[in-house]
């Protein structure tokens, strides 16, 4: 099986976590557990099955252990217990050689503070996960000019990190990650330290590439709006434990408690819900106009207004006729929100 | 009990005790000696053939040449000017070959230093036991008056050019230590991780990150090595070194007010050359960092 998995996992943070896993399992909380045995919950029962070549958002506010979760991937973090399988391999039965090997081949990393080598080139740092591996020096030099191109530095190869701005280091950062080939990418809020302009700009590279380069993303943040954007699949932590997983649809439309009702009641529903999740089976009056399912709300409205109609019919990617969309309901859906927000 | 004398030891206990532990340094001395002289014989080796180099070359194309290592190490044209005339200087006054044997020293004990203490650094950062053993060890040789470690050195060695320079070394080389040590110990801890990440060795961590960037630090430590060399020259001039020292020491003996402060300058000169010339240098090697954004 490819992906990754993460089974039961736990994490605790302490001078004696076997003991504070035992309580945990007992069903001790984290405040409890900090109060009375000074031991931090780090992540608690995590199960996560992450498919194959799509991006999985692991979203939570900080001390929620998304950071915490993502270093177990690649082993950064021992586990307390629990199983991280990755292509059907567990991680955690690695020898130290293996481990390295498999750092260096199958996955790597962006880093929220970029993490590069201050003394070396945009260049050089690009090289360096080719280095570890082993690759000779000119092909090294081809691999790295291509992502540094890919990602739009072309020309600025010779510069050092400290000479360009943060959305350029994260650029050089996702080059460096890209450039060993490896199948999974891990990205630890990679572009929560830069502007949110320079940010919509990073995601858009790397959805444009992912379309491309279907590599298994572990994408962690703490902003909702990145998340809905970019995940295929989205879990939502809170004090170390999974509160919510599921697609953006999922999210919006059932949030599982208050306290995600309460991230969700800002999002702008109309740029994330998909028509087909509105559509009806009423394929009266449809008339001719066809929108694609995965259409948003607000693109689907804007359509459907300059064409003058009021009802379309929702085709699927083979042009097959699945339903309909009336603008009454797109309307409706979106109203639904501000009556939320009034309320509130 | 009689509460106003202290408890002292023994006399016989005493001078048993003292006597014990001087014989017994004494036979070791003996047993031993040979041997680690043998052992630092590549020091003295290297002392020797230095010091003749700068002594049998001609002084216009030492001064030219020391002029030109200031030069391409900091890039700096009045230092450069400043280190001709400053070397000119200590020639006029009569001190060259004096100044030549000092140089030959505190670059063979830096240069020791370095060999010696970088990896100690290292080994210091990378295991808190080692940390907690090697600091009272610095602390000790930091403090103690170096004409107290002269002795042990003067009984294992001798008089001569090599007991000096190891007493040089001893007293120079706790900085260098505890600069590596800090530099390391402060890299960047993200940066560290995605070396990690990266699945680097443990021995590539060290070369392309760890040792890299801790290189402003380790560069000041060298830097102070130097300068706590230069400043060892007159106590080394004891144990029978050569160079600067022996005139300040022959000053002292006579009262002679102006070869001490003329020799004195001279050392002065030479320490301002080499800290001006191995700060700029340190200095050059972070110019990515000049450029801040």
């Amino acid at each position: 099986m490819s992906g990754i998995q993460i089974k039961n996992l736990y994490k605790i943070f302490g001078d004696d976590p076997a003991m504070a896993l035992d309580l945990v399992k007992k069903g001790m909380g984290k405040a409890e557990l900090q109060d009375k045995h000074s031991h931090v919950l780090g992540l608690q029962d995590i199960n996560i099955d992450m498919p194959d070549g799509g991006i999985q958002v692991v979203m939570g506010l900080s001390g929620s252990g998304k950071s915490t979760l993502i270093r177990h991937i690649n082993r950064l973090i021992e586990p307390t217990a629990g199983e991280v399988i990755v292509d059907g391999v567990d991680v955690l039965g690695m020898s130290r050689g293996d481990l390295r090997k498999f750092r260096a081949n199958k996955t790597s990393m962006v880093f929220q503070k970029f993490a590069l080598l201050p003394h070396r080139t945009v260049q050089s740092n690009v090289e360096y996960g080719l280095e570890v591996q082993g690759v000779s020096a000119s092909e090294r030099h081809a691999r790295s000019k291509k992502w540094i191109d890919r990602v739009g530095l072309g020309g600025f190869e010779e510069n050092y990190p400290s000479q360009l701005s943060g959305g350029m280091q994260q650029r050089v950062g996702l080059a460096r990650a890209l450039a060993t080939d490896a199948e999974i990418l891990l990205m630890d809020e990679a572009f929560s330290a830069l502007d949110p302009l320079i940010r919509t700009d990073m995601q858009d590279v790397l959805l444009e590439l992912q379309s491309e380069l279907k590599k298994t993303i572990v994408f962690i943040t703490h902003d909702l709006d990145e998340a809905l954007r970019i995940g295929d699949n989205i879990c939502i932590l809170r004090d170390g434990g999974i509160v919510q997983k599921g697609n953006a649809q999922d999210i919006i439309l059932h949030p599982a408690d208050d306290y995600i009702k309460d991230f969700v009641k800002d999002i702008n529903r109309a740029r994330v819900l998909r028509i087909d999740s509105l559509m009806s089976d009423d394929l009266a009056n449809a008339g001719t106009m066809k929108l694609d399912r995965d259409t948003r709300l607000d693109e689907a409205a804007r359509q459907m207004q300059e064409a003058d109609v009021t009802k379309a019919q929702v085709v699927d990617s083979s042009d097959k006729v699945i339903g309909a969309i009336a603008l009454d309901d797109i309307v409706n859906s979106m109203v639904e929100k501000v009556e939320v927000e009034s309320t509130v | 009990m009689d509460w106003f004398e202290f408890p002292e030891m023994e006399r016989e206990q005493l001078r048993d005790l003292r006597k014990g532990i001087d014989e017994g340094f004494r036979d070791f001395t003996r047993a031993y000696g040979e041997t680690i002289e043998n052992a630092l014989y590549p020091v003295e080796w290297f002392l020797k053939h230095f010091e003749n180099l700068l002594l049998d070359t001609p002084w216009i194309i030492v001064l030219l040449a020391l002029s030109g290592i200031v030069y391409f190490a900091s890039r700096r044209p009045w230092l450069t000017l400043g280190t001709f005339f400053g070397m000119a200087l200590i020639g006029y006054f009569g001190m060259w070959e004096d100044a030549m044997k000092t140089l030959a020293m505190i670059s063979t004990a830096t240069l020791g230093s370095v060999l010696l203490g970088i990896p100690l650094g290292i080994g210091m950062a990378k295991s808190d036991r080692v940390q907690t053993v090697m600091n009272p060890i610095l602390d000790v040789m930091q403090t103690m008056p170096s004409f107290v470690y002269l002795i042990p050195v003067i009984m294992l060695f001798g008089i001569g050019k090599l007991p000096g320079i190891i007493a040089v070394i001893i007293y120079a080389i706790p900085p260098i230590i505890r600069l590596t040590n800090l530099g390391i110990r402060l890299v960047d801890k993200e940066v560290l991780e995605a070396a990690d990440a990266f699945g680097s060795t443990s021995w590539k961590r060290l070369t392309n990150v760890q040792i890299p960037l801790a290189l402003p630090t380790i560069m000041a430590g060298v830097n102070q090595t130097i300068m706590m060399a230069l400043a060892m020259v007159v106590v080394a001039a004891l144990v029978g070194a050569p160079g600067l020292g022996q005139p300040v020491l022959k000053a002292i003996n006579n009262q002679f007010l102006f070869m001490g402060v003329s020799a004195g300058m001279a050392i002065v000169i030479l320490a301002i050359i080499i800290d001006r010339a191995s700060q700029a240098y340190g200095q050059r090697l972070q110019s990515h960092r000049e450029k801040e954004h």
